[in-house]
């Protein structure tokens, strides 16, 4: 009886430990593969390594607390390298909201650097566009949804719903991997946002500048119809990191260790 | 005696705090700042409030400070100091870019490996160098920062100067971290992207800093007229 009583707790104590050790909170796995991207490397596929990614963007409240510990953020104190005069402007002084901001909104107006360096102090960092892309091509029940209209029709319908920044964290359903709002909430940060060559031609209504760009795979989409996919690059590509925008937010993503 | 040792611990403490709290050197700055006509209709004249000019009522922008302040030691908002990566030099040193205060920065991001555009870019960056009178090299810093911080390292970077007789005192390479040269080419604005293991496409973009690493030109392409660098440079090392 006893011994049964031993190997049962036993038993919960293993389960729970992978459980501590496979996720680490408010982030689910997602399972890396290969896949084509709008914009590859050479037009091909690229590989997606297994990580763990936020389930949520990163919200007002959380950034508040972050500002709270690292008051090199607060938006008296950023220096204007790493950030534009339009950073948190919704806030009402350098720790708090405006009262009329929801502290369950993803937060907005923030840079790149800021969002990085918010990632970097919880141990985690920015996805990379291929990373970011490849959890956002897969719906409710599909890792990659991208041959279905209905998919594309829904992301359209989300991307033309004004001021969808003023909406709280969580009102879009989960997808395959257990991920929220990556679509319809806000736009994100990527890591290599900066790795996007279309601005210089797109701006200058040429196909593509040689001189401003060396090396000519800058304009190679593989996949026309994916209007979506094409406006998120765009923004990238017309970013520039100290930019603070209403509609751009961010989350993180962790590499998971190689146990072998 | 006890309540003495009590009111000298919270002298102590005040003091303390109001030491923290002192730090608002920000706000001078403002206080000395400098407003002219944007269409500079009375010149170079300056006025030392807001306003709109009196001759075309327009209104009067804040002038770009000039770098008067050279003497000062702190580093503005908007220098690139202020960046905390760090770097390995063809000569093996580990520096921050803080380290290189003091002189006139031209700056390009390049990748020993490449085989189209970065040539042009090195060539770019010699051309610009032998416009400039040998007495105003020693206070100018060529630097040239990998963007391929793996294959690139110091050794290479090594070779790379020797082999392209760029191995004097005023040439300096750079390897950094993955997110260090991610982070500095965001602040240049500059975009790249690893195309194939061996190839990347980049913007080519060549950057003058002055001394207290703030940025003050951009040349854009490449071979393009270097006249307003090679300008900007004497201006910034007469």
């Amino acid at each position: 009886m006893i011994k049964s009583q031993a190997f049962r707790i036993l038993f919960v104590l293993l389960v729970f430990q992978t459980m501590l050790y496979a996720q680490s909170e408010g982030m689910v796995s997602i399972k890396g593969s290969r896949y084509l991207p709008l914009y590859g490397r050479d037009s091909t596929v690229v590989a997606v390594k297994d990580f763990e990614m936020d389930v949520y963007p990163v919200t007002n409240s959380q950034f508040e607390d972050f500002v709270k510990k690292y008051p090199k953020w607060q938006k008296s104190n950023v220096i204007s390298l790493f950030a534009d005069k339009g950073y948190l402007v919704n806030w009402k002084s350098d720790t708090e909201l405006k009262d009329s901001e929801k502290p369950n909104s993803p937060v907005t107006y923030v840079s790149w650097f800021a969002a990085k360096d918010y990632c970097e102090c919880q141990g985690k960092r920015l996805p990379t566009i291929d990373e970011w892309e490849y959890v956002a091509m897969a719906d409710k029940t599909t890792k990659d949804a991208r041959s279905k209209p209905e998919y594309n029709a829904e992301i359209l319908a989300w991307y033309e719903a004004p001021r969808t920044n003023e909406n709280t964290i969580g009102l879009h359903p989960e997808n395959f991997w257990g991920v929220h709002d990556l679509h319809g909430l806000v736009w994100e940060w990527t890591l290599d946002f900066n790795s996007v060559l279309i601005s210089g031609e797109s701006r200058k209504d040429v196909d593509k500048d040689n001189n401003l760009f060396c090396g000519s795979a800058a304009v190679n989409a593989t996949d026309l119809m994916n209007y979506a996919a094409f406006m998120r690059y765009a923004i990238r590509g017309s970013l520039k990191a100290k930019y603070s925008m209403k509609n751009l937010g961010f989350r993180c993503v962790k590499d998971i260790p190689n146990e072998f | 005696m006890k309540h003495l040792k009590i009111i000298f611990s919270v002298l102590i403490m005040t003091i303390a705090f109001t030491a923290c709290n002192s730090k608002t050197s920000k706000n001078t700055s403002e206080a000395l700042a400098v407003y002219q006509c944007p269409m500079q209709c009375e010149g170079a004249k300056t006025y030392s409030e807001s306003g709109s000019c009196p001759i075309c009522k327009m209104d009067l922008k804040p002038v770009a400070k000039a770098s008067k302040v050279l003497e000062t030691n702190e580093i503005s908002e908007a220098s690139i100091f202020n960046l905390t990566s760090k770097w390995n030099t063809e000569e093996g040193e580990v520096i921050q870019l803080k380290d290189l205060k003091g002189k006139t920065l031209v700056m390009v991001m390049i990748y020993t490996s490449c085989k189209a555009a970065c040539p042009r870019l090195v060539a770019d960056m010699r051309n610009i160098e032998a416009k400039i009178p040998k007495e105003n090299l020693k206070d100018l810093n060529f630097v040239l920062i990998s963007i391929d911080p793996e294959t690139d390292t110091p050794e290479r970077l090594k070779a790379f100067a020797i082999e392209n007789l760029m191995d004097d005192e005023q040439w300096t390479f750079l390897q950094g971290t993955e997110s260090g040269v991610r982070e500095f080419a965001n602040v240049l604005a500059m975009k790249y992207k690893q195309i194939s293991p061996i190839d990347f496409s980049h913007s080519n973009i060549i950057s003058v800093f002055n001394t207290k690493g703030e940025l003050i030109h951009q040349q854009e392409g490449l071979g393009v007229d270097n006249k307003d660098t090679v300008d900007t440079i004497l201006e910034l090392t007469q």
